[in-house]
């Protein structure tokens, strides 16, 4: 079966309607030496059995260990019927179903998806998501430099809690728009945001300041300090959050006067870790900024008959419209995982979602007790955190960790590249989906490690 | 035909100008231009003591259709703006000239290359066929 439309008769036809003799003819603008004839580099084509062959393959040779590892992603139990209803054709197929007239399911799932989002982040909009929480970060400061016209500066405060990807990935995105993202420190021992750092700035004009709670050692930063620090000074707050800790957490809606932007990864919401993506991104606002919102909005509203529909709105400013100067080049969403996003939360419901939060937590520490117990281990920072945490080790961590992943464990991110001035630190995590014997084997196999020669 | 009050001045843009007896300058869009982009359903005003350079926008109107950026036709500081346009914006459609102005600024410089009523119609007059 072919998979590409044009029959070769389709194609004369094209040519012909615009008077081009050959494909060849068509592109001979491009100069030769910019075209590539040849991929020496891509193998020949599969079968779809022999495809299949391969990347069973290769899925078995990345096994199922028992992973520690969480720093962003994090893996949640989701329910068989997430995935079974996304899946479903309607769900499925449907490239770019923005048509009010022939798309009011999608637009609804979409419409729900916001309005869970607006309630688990106290805000009262919320977009139809973003590519993943990096990108939708880099957003958000674009977003509050536009919102914040008080301000003539373009300087932005990221904590070091920050993740430090999605520092990096805000850098790249918004670094020829001459936005400066400076970073403060955090205090050695509770691994928050330092309050020194921030007194630093004041009297300055800065444009906003970002917040990432749990920040990401894990650790839960003081946000109504920091929310106040700011809202004093009129400097936006952008929030950056994990939507499952929301189920426990105040919501950025409530950290001080409340936060005016809330970014966060979406993944822990129903999608699988699936080797890094793809994810997606979420972002919440209050009303009086939802115009500087990027990205697509669904909006309730009445048909000629007035009757209740869906349709896209707050458009005028996107780039179909708009064209360069556009409130941002974002120009879709993440349609199928923020399906099974709000399949997820609607599955759980609020009680749900806390039962998850609580377990994490729950197991987190269990986890982290469990393994400061093993002499040369021991906590990293004194301060609460959410569902993973710092340890420091007394030797290099990436050979410990690669001992453990000979005994089919990942045990966890080393922090030695992100953050030297920890020594040997080991970021690691537990959710709901680790059991109490799962945290004894990690312990055993980690004591046994350590306690074999180095 | 749009309206064209005589006594205003206006720019190309399809802004207009009133000269106010305090010696600040009124500013805001014309009939036409509300009629060409349709009901307007927001508009961003600028903050008060805001600098604009003349030709620079300072303000964006938008429909349901486009959001279209404001220009402002000379150089000088924001010293009021229109506060009722966040609540309703179809003033700027129903009045253009009057309760739809947007905002007043404290001239810098005198503006150069501005149209006489009379002017701004003929312009009306080649863009408008009828």
């Amino acid at each position: 079966m072919a998979f590409i439309p044009h029959t070769a008769a389709d194609i004369e036809e094209m040519l012909a309607a615009i008077g081009v003799a050959s494909i060849e003819q068509l592109f001979e603008e491009i100069p030769p030496a910019l075209r590539t004839r040849n991929l020496p580099a891509v193998p020949s084509a599969l079968n779809e059995m022999q495809i299949g062959r391969l990347m069973m393959q290769r899925a078995l040779a990345d096994g199922q260990p028992l992973s520690f590892l969480g720093a962003g992603a994090y893996e949640h139990h989701i329910p068989a019927a997430v995935w079974a209803i996304t899946t479903r054709g309607e769900f499925y197929s449907a490239y770019t179903p923005y048509q009010a007239e022939a798309s009011q399911g999608t637009l609804q799932t979409i419409y729900e998806f916001q309005t869970m989002i607006a309630s688990l982040t106290g805000m009262q909009a919320a977009n139809a998501s973003l590519y993943d929480g990096a990108s939708a970060f880099a957003e958000a400061v674009l977003m509050a430099v536009r919102l914040n016209r008080k301000s003539e500066s373009l300087r932005v405060l990221v904590p070091r809690t920050v993740h430090p990807h999605y520092r990096l990935a805000a850098r790249s995105i918004t670094a020829n728009q001459e936005i400066r993202l400076e970073e403060l420190d955090y205090a050695r021992e509770s691994g928050r945001t330092s309050r020194e750092a921030l007194e630093r700035y004041a009297g300055e004009d800065i444009a906003a300041l970002a917040i990432q709670q749990p920040n990401f050692f894990g650790v839960l930063e003081d946000v109504d300090a920091l929310s106040t620090w700011a809202q004093s000074r009129s400097i936006p707050i952008i929030a950056i959050v994990n939507p499952v800790s929301l189920a426990l957490l105040k919501p950025p809606g409530e950290w001080g006067g409340g936060a005016d932007i809330v970014v966060g990864e979406g993944q822990p919401l129903g999608v699988p870790l699936s080797s890094g993506g793809p994810y997606f991104g979420f972002l919440a606002t209050r009303m009086q900024h939802v115009r500087q919102m990027p990205g697509r909005v669904v909006g309730r509203t009445l048909d000629l008959a007035g009757r209740p529909g869906f349709t896209l709105t707050l458009q005028a400013r996107e780039q179909h419209i708009r064209r360069g100067r556009a409130t941002s080049n974002i120009c879709t969403n993440q349609g199928l995982l923020v399906t099974a996003a709000t399949i997820y939360m609607s599955l759980m419901g609020p009680q749900g979602l806390e039962r998850v939060a609580s377990a994490s937590h729950e197991r987190a520490r269990e986890l982290i007790a469990a393994i400061t117990q093993v002499p040369g281990v021991r906590a990293a920072f004194t301060s609460p955190f959410f569902h993973e945490a710092v340890v420091r080790l007394d030797r290099p961590v990436a050979p410990l960790l690669a001992a453990l992943a000979e005994r089919d464990i990942l045990g966890g991110l080393d922090l030695t590249g992100s953050y030297p001035e920890l020594g040997n630190a080991l970021l690691t995590c537990a959710t709901e989906t680790k059991t109490s014997a799962d945290i004894e084997r990690f312990a055993s196999e980690l004591r046994a490690v350590l306690s074999s020669a180095t | 035909m749009s309206k064209v009050p005589a006594d205003l001045k206006y720019t190309n843009t399809h802004e207009w100008l009133r000269e106010l007896p305090d010696g600040t300058i009124e500013i805001g869009i014309t009939d036409h231009a509300q009629h060409a982009l349709g009901d307007l359903v927001f508009v961003e005003v600028p903050e008060v003591g805001r600098r604009l350079s003349a030709g620079g926008s300072y303000a964006v109107v938008e429909s349901v259709k486009a959001a279209s950026d404001v220009y402002s036709p000379i150089a000088g500081e924001v010293t009021a703006v229109n506060s009722q346009l966040a609540s309703a914006p179809e003033l700027i459609n129903q009045d253009p000239y009057g309760a739809g102005w947007i905002a007043r600024i404290r001239p810098a410089a005198a503006a150069t290359g501005l149209l006489a009523a009379a002017e701004y119609e003929k312009l009306l007059r080649e863009e408008e066929p009828d």
